[in-house]
């Protein structure tokens, strides 16, 4: 068997240092910034799921979020964003983000729907906020109306959301998600939170009863069958126009050309 | 080496090639077969079309991979269109290139000009009839004819009154007065400033007086969002704050290009997205433009609470809302 010594002139041999001194870096700088500056931890905890809440917010909220939920540079401040926020952000998996790009997607939820109840009640026992509902309080389909949740929906959601829900483009690279498949519960917290882009509709602007006529509306639209054939998307002339432009005229020229060549 | 330019030659045709169904038997017959193919499968198009109107169920559905779910009748209904259609097309392509014949042939030309006698035989049959028909005594006729012609043309000429009139004041005026409520759009509730909270929006339209109705106008200039902000977060001139209230701003939804509705407002950037053009917004700036082609800012409306505690109109819209126009001074904004 050779010795490791005689690979140091293989073509490899320069990429797999590189790899493994990157990782030793990034593990010395993971390792430092883990250790807790002084600031200290402020409050007291109360009951034991705001205890719980708060072990669980210090260890994976805090380094951008404060210790005391304050916020920095790069994070908002959450107090006073009430349990609604933690359930729709956590539960939806956009936080912890996943990187810092344009906005927080929605993924694979990486906390447990029990830490992300005890985070709901830290953030809840800093100051009141709107608080989380769950699927079975929001009775969209008894007295939810969805003539009347279409019309808010074209007045209040679907300049972004696209007026069949499939969700559009914002400046920057943003957007506003599609709205298919959503748990009615996240759509309801995120029209009293705001989340990210979003503005707040508060119960006052449309009421808690007229916000189950939205998600009954939505709910609809998700089950609406494509009484046409393929919907393409549902984003209007666009990708109509995209599939005749591409398929459509080469299928054409595709023609053109079997009736121009000669017969052999 | 000769100076002198050779005439060119004409190459005439080239050498006729034969297709193999003109020189094999075997392969006419299947060049027939196939033409006969597509008809049939056209006939089948058909057959398939009136099948599934009358025999498939409307409401039944079926996934299909990049189709997603689709309803079964549709689908074949326009697929058996598409066999009865595009097979016959493809059927006589097939066949005009297999089969008929397609040896070149030239054929001359010909003097267009008809033969003397043809023509002098015309205006003969010309005159005769004319005269028969009395075209020249007939003056009664000849008359009322021309006055129906020469007013033929009047119509159109009447018709174009529909250019005008000029708008006069409408392109200006909206129904926003002095004092006028605030009412949420489409319940038409007024709206306190408690109801809204930093970082909300709202949409509104103004109340109406006791009898007018509602229109689609009416809402196309009326429409305007109404937004939430902390008041820190302004950045504007002392008048323009002074139309704000506790950092409540309101905007004419009708944008300054084209007229689309600029609704699509980014609660964190504060900028208002137009969705037709792109022209974006800064709320904190008075929604001056900073992106897109709109040449101005949307019309700030002046904000006030009345006696009762609702928002109103501090006094109407200062500028034209909505897109440029012909007689729009747009140098005062």
């Amino acid at each position: 068997m050779k010795r490791m010594w005689t690979y140091r002139r293989s073509k490899i041999a320069a990429p797999i240092l590189m790899v493994a001194a990157l990782f030793t870096l990034s593990a010395a700088f993971g390792v430092a910034s883990a250790i807790p500056n002084k600031q200290t931890v402020m409050g007291t905890a109360t009951s034991p799921l705001v205890s719980q809440g708060k072990e669980v917010f210090l260890r994976g909220c805090s380094s951008c979020h404060g210790l005391n939920a304050e916020g920095g540079g790069i994070a908002p401040s959450l107090i006073g964003v009430g349990a609604a926020a933690v359930d729709f952000q956590v539960g939806t998996g956009r936080m912890p983000l996943a990187d810092m790009s344009q906005q927080a997607m929605r993924k694979k939820p990486l906390y447990s729907p029990a830490e992300t109840a005890v985070l709901a009640a830290y953030i809840s026992s800093l100051a009141p906020g709107p608080a989380a509902v769950t699927n079975a309080s929001l009775t969209f389909e008894r007295d939810g109306n969805s003539a009347e949740g279409g019309q808010l929906f074209r007045t209040n959601c679907a300049m972004c959301h696209n007026f069949a829900g499939q969700g559009g483009a914002l400046t920057g690279g943003k957007y506003a998600p599609s709205l298919m498949g959503v748990e009615p519960k996240y759509i309801y917290e995120a029209m009293v939170t705001g989340p990210q882009s979003m503005p707040k509709f508060t119960n006052a602007t449309i009421s808690a009863k007229e916000k189950l006529s939205v998600i009954k509306w939505i709910q609809d639209a998700n089950h609406e069958q494509n009484q046409g054939g393929a919907s393409l998307g549902r984003t209007g002339p666009v990708t109509e126009g995209l599939l005749v432009w591409t398929l459509g005229i080469g299928l054409l020229i595709g023609i053109a050309v079997w009736l121009t060549t000669k017969a052999k | 080496m000769s100076n002198q330019i050779e005439r060119f030659q004409d190459p005439g045709l080239p050498k006729h090639v034969h297709r193999t169904s003109d020189t094999d038997i075997a392969a006419e017959k299947r060049a027939e077969r196939q033409v006969a193919a597509m008809f049939l499968l056209s006939a089948f198009g058909t057959v398939l079309t009136i099948y599934s109107y009358i025999f498939l169920k409307s409401d039944t559905y079926v996934f299909l991979p990049v189709m997603g779910s689709t309803n079964i009748q549709q689908l074949f209904i326009g697929l058996g269109i598409t066999l009865a259609t595009l097979c016959i097309g493809l059927g006589l392509v097939q066949w005009a290139k297999r089969l008929m014949p397609d040896e070149e042939v030239i054929a001359d030309r010909h003097e267009m000009r008809s033969e003397e006698v043809d023509r002098a035989d015309l205006v003969e049959t010309f005159h005769e009839r004319a005269d028969q028909a009395g075209l020249g005594r007939r003056s009664l006729i000849k008359r009322s004819l021309g006055l129906a012609v020469g007013l033929v043309g009047l119509s159109p000429i009447v018709l174009l009154r529909d250019l005008g009139p000029k708008p006069g004041k409408a392109l200006r005026t909206t129904n926003w007065e002095s004092g006028t409520r605030l009412v949420l759009d489409p319940a038409g509730t007024p709206i306190k400033p408690e109801d809204l909270e930093v970082g909300a929006v709202a949409q509104v339209l103004p109340e109406l007086r006791a009898g007018t109705e509602r229109t689609l106008e009416n809402i196309g200039v009326d429409a305007v969002l109404l937004i939430r902000l902390r008041p820190e977060d302004f950045n504007l001139n002392a008048e323009r704050l002074s139309w704000t209230y506790q950092g409540i701003i309101a905007f004419s939804k009708i944008c300054s290009h084209m007229g689309c509705a600029v609704a699509l407002y980014e609660q964190q950037t504060r900028h208002l997205l137009c969705p037709c053009h792109q022209s974006t917004f800064d709320v904190t700036r008075a929604a001056k433009v900073i992106f897109g082609p709109a040449a101005r800012p949307l019309p700030q409306l002046a904000l006030a609470i009345n006696s009762e505690g609702y928002l109103v109109a501090k006094q109407p819209f200062t500028v034209p809302v909505g897109p440029s126009f012909w007689e729009r001074d747009s140098s005062r904004g």
